[in-house]
């Protein structure tokens, strides 16, 4: 609850990073992944801007454990490239190259008044449920095979 | 040969948005500890544990946030969605799916994940940005939508 006004702050800055970027808009992030047509490297410049402060904050992160106020920071600790995360990052990106639509830029959509990217987003959560139901089924059963039921 | 459309390339609003962006996931890190990856930090308020909801929900809300507070200032960006309505819920569960199976989305995986250095990230990343460069020529270049 502590910092919630930060994690509020950090938001809008990333929302207005992509609205300044014109990543907000589907077209421009279209027109980056159209390579056969008309190309516009946009996105890639945003990628390069984005990395190199980034790289920064991760080194300082690196150096130390804890946030600027004590607590732990938190980052992914699995390491391992399997089919999983190329399956699901392909999956991904199909649906990216369908609308020109990525969950960030859907939010900022939202908030800029648009219902298409309401109908994306609403969808886009339906799928994440999808995927943890499965989850949650594979799991269990599993567990089941385990226990030799 | 890729030709480059020099009249929609924007690279000083691109690199300028892309520190904006790089800064704002420094000090989600640096303040909150935490990782700013998009499809994470909304996936993981389906199945919710206490104490780890607020920041989540408070980092969404400046997302969506963000055109209102640009608004003061200036005239909104042009947002342009070419799919129907169709497409969009295709795209909307395909993304959903793709991005919790895979752990992550651009800014997870391309912004942070590269950031930090993590090959399992640059991985991702390169397969993300296959399946959107193939999608995109299927549907522009040879279904011809």
């Amino acid at each position: 609850m502590k910092f919630s006004l930060t994690s509020f702050f950090s938001g809008l800055v990333f929302g207005i990073g992509l609205l300044v970027s014109g990543m907000a808009n589907p077209e421009k992030v279209l027109g980056f992944l159209d390579l056969a047509g008309l190309w516009d490297p946009s996105l890639a410049l945003v990628m390069v801007g984005a990395i190199g402060v980034g790289l920064v904050g991760f080194l300082i992160a690196g150096k130390r454990t804890v946030t600027l106020f004590g607590s732990p920071i938190r980052l992914p600790t699995a390491t391992q490239i399997d089919k999983r995360l190329v399956l699901g990052s392909i999956t991904f990106g199909v649906g990216w190259g369908i609308a020109g639509f990525c969950p960030g830029p859907a939010l900022v959509a939202i908030g800029a008044g648009e219902t298409k990217a309401l109908v994306f987003v609403v969808s886009m959560v339906a799928g994440m449920a999808i995927f943890e139901m499965f989850e949650r089924s594979m799991q269990a059963s599993r567990q089941t095979a385990r226990r030799g039921i | 040969m890729i030709e480059i459309d020099w009249n929609t390339f924007t690279p000083g609003a691109a690199l300028a948005g892309g520190v904006l962006i790089g800064l704002a996931a420094t000090l989600l890190l640096l303040i909150n500890g935490r990782v700013a990856g998009i499809s994470g930090i909304l996936g993981t308020l389906l199945r919710p544990s206490r104490g780890d909801i607020a920041w989540r929900v408070a980092f969404l809300a400046g997302l969506i946030g963000a055109p209102a507070v640009w608004i003061i200032a200036a005239e909104l960006p042009a947002i342009r969605i070419d799919a129907g309505y169709p497409a969009l819920v295709l795209a909307g569960l395909i993304v959903g799916i793709g991005t919790r199976y895979g752990s992550g989305c651009t800014s997870g995986h391309g912004v942070c994940g590269i950031s930090r250095l993590s090959p399992r990230s640059l991985v991702a990343t390169l397969s993300f940005m296959a399946g959107g460069f193939l999608t995109v020529y299927l549907i522009r270049h040879i279904i011809g939508a």
